[in-house]
């Protein structure tokens, strides 16, 4: 595939992580704001609070986004990144060392996404 | 014949003279953005704790509290929030717009850098906006 | 007078560089080039540096003053408003002694691009029949960008250039850029070919420091960033007509001959 094509597909990755990123981070960290507009959001971060998000449908679509836009648009900077300190020899290399960071941290993700879906009673 | 060579190094992404602040703005999305991926990484390896049940979940959590871990929070987010805002105005330019045409160009020439600037100032303007109110609700309210 | 901190290298001599300071009078109206050349011919014969037409045509005199790189010649030396003024070599290149940078890189990566007209018909090329029509709209296009000197000021001032020896830099982008508008060039693949790589177009953030040192207005950054757009969604090319070249034209009555030349052709030439 043409170098072109991953870019574009990066910034598509962007835009959509400034929308779920967005939403995540105000839910986790903004409560006062959230307040504000109406949004009760008490300890978000409480085992309880986790899990019952972990359990609904769109939290779980949401977070497996998240996960596939971040380590892809993520992944593609690093090697952008890092593509221009390491040696020629070197390039091939990088390509797969962040292939397979991203294949074994987005296995990883999805297992724990789905896993706690699963787990019913808390 | 021996040569020296005058390549700068990763230090010419952080400074190489008086240029605007997009070049400086380079190196920060470059940073922010390193930043992010290995927070990613890591926050996939933490919060992978909650499949061990309450408890372990707890621990976890426990470990990672403290005011030290809640100004690396708001650091993270800073980082996200510039990333976000500058990657959007990234977005704009890098896909040719608000950049300008080409055209013949008079003396004093105005560049596309140039010609994007309001669009950066008014981008800045929004991060320090967006900064400020997260640093409220994290530290005050 | 102003002090002059002029970075001094000699392959043979110094291990590393090394700055000397000179004195000079400067007065209003010198360009740096002007210093450059009272310091060499009255101060210090061994000083070296690259110059030749004086006047921003060539691009010999690129070099990093105070603070920025810039063309000597085209520097004035009270426009700095500052008595010390450094001198260096431009980074980002290899030295090959005192002020004078090695530059074939920046031409090896210029020629990469095939920085010409690959025209429609190859045959066109070798015996033209007939003249390329091209309105002052299609030569806007690309005009800005042909003005480029090769002077290599871009490369010094690219952040990515600063580590990268592979980027193809921003003036061989801006190059096949230009050749791309070109409703003339039908050459677009094979270049597109060459920058759409990992090392080509996406090497460039935007950091814009090409564009601001630039001493012509060709603005590479501009240059890069439309070509992206090209490189991910295509582009529909105009393509110049070709028409039969106009002799035997019978001029309208009324207007009147043009004058008679002043300079005679010489005879046998032509």
């Amino acid at each position: 595939m043409r170098e072109s094509r991953y870019w574009i597909l990066s910034l598509g990755a962007a835009v959509c992580l400034v929308v779920l990123l967005g939403i995540h981070l105000s839910i986790m960290h903004l409560d006062t704001l959230l307040a504000y507009l109406g949004v009760v959001n008490a300890d978000p971060l409480h085992y309880q609070a986790v899990m019952a998000r972990g359990r609904s449908g769109g939290w779980v679509l949401a977070y497996i986004l998240l996960l596939a836009f971040g380590l892809y648009h993520g992944l593609y900077g690093l090697r952008s990144v890092l593509s221009e300190v390491v040696s020629p020899t070197g390039q091939r290399l990088l390509t797969w060392a962040v292939v397979a960071v991203g294949f074994i941290a987005f296995t990883w993700g999805t297992y724990v996404v789905i896993k706690s879906s699963l787990m019913g009673g808390v | 014949m021996r040569r020296y060579n005058n390549r700068l190094g990763i230090r010419g992404w952080i400074y190489a003279g008086n240029y605007g602040l997009e070049r400086y703005l380079y190196f920060l999305h470059r940073i922010s953005g390193l930043g992010l991926i290995f927070y990613l990484l890591l926050h996939i390896g933490v919060t992978s704790a909650r499949i061990y049940g309450g408890a372990a979940w707890e621990q976890t959590m426990s470990l990672l509290s403290g005011p030290a871990f809640k100004l690396g929070e708001y650091v993270l987010m800073a980082g996200a929030i510039f990333h976000a805002a500058n990657g959007l105005r990234l977005i704009i330019t890098e896909l040719g717009m608000c950049i300008g045409t080409p055209g013949r160009q008079e003396y004093p020439y105005v560049s596309s850098v140039r010609k994007q600037r309001r669009l950066m100032i008014v981008v800045m303007i929004i991060i320090a906006v967006l900064l400020l109110i997260s640093g409220v609700d994290f530290f005050i309210l | 007078m102003a002090n002059f901190r002029i970075q001094r290298y000699d392959p043979e001599k110094d291990s590393r560089p090394y700055f000397q300071t000179y004195e000079v009078p400067v007065e209003q109206g010198m360009s740096i080039l002007d210093c450059l050349f009272y310091i060499k011919e009255r101060l210090d014969a061994t000083l070296s540096f690259r110059a030749s037409c004086r006047m921003g045509i060539c691009g010999s005199c690129a070099m990093y003053i105070n603070g920025l790189p810039r063309l000597a010649c085209e520097t004035q030396a009270t426009s700095l408003a500052t008595d010390t003024i450094e001198v260096r070599p431009l980074p980002n290149y290899e030295i090959i002694k005192d002020l004078v940078v090695d530059l074939s890189p920046l031409f090896e990566k210029h020629q990469r691009v095939r920085p010409w007209i690959i025209p429609y018909e190859l045959e066109e090329l070798d015996r033209p029949t007939k003249e390329y029509v091209q309105s002052p709209a299609e030569l806007e296009k690309y005009l800005q960008f042909a003005y480029c000197l090769k002077c290599g000021l871009c490369l010094a001032a690219c952040p990515t250039m600063a580590t990268d020896n592979e980027f193809i830099g921003p003036q061989a982008l801006a190059q096949a850029f230009r050749y791309n508008s070109d409703t003339r060039d039908g050459g677009d693949a094979e270049r597109i070919a060459v920058v759409d790589t990992l090392h080509g177009l996406w090497r460039c953030h935007m950091a814009g420091a090409c564009a601001e040192v630039c001493p012509k207005g060709v603005d590479p950054a501009l240059a890069i960033q439309l070509m992206k757009r090209e490189a991910v969604f295509g582009k529909k090319k105009e393509r110049a007509r070709l028409v039969d070249p106009r002799c035997g034209v019978t001029p309208l009555p009324g207007i009147p001959k043009a004058p008679e030349p002043t300079v005679k052709r010489s005879e046998g030439k032509r």
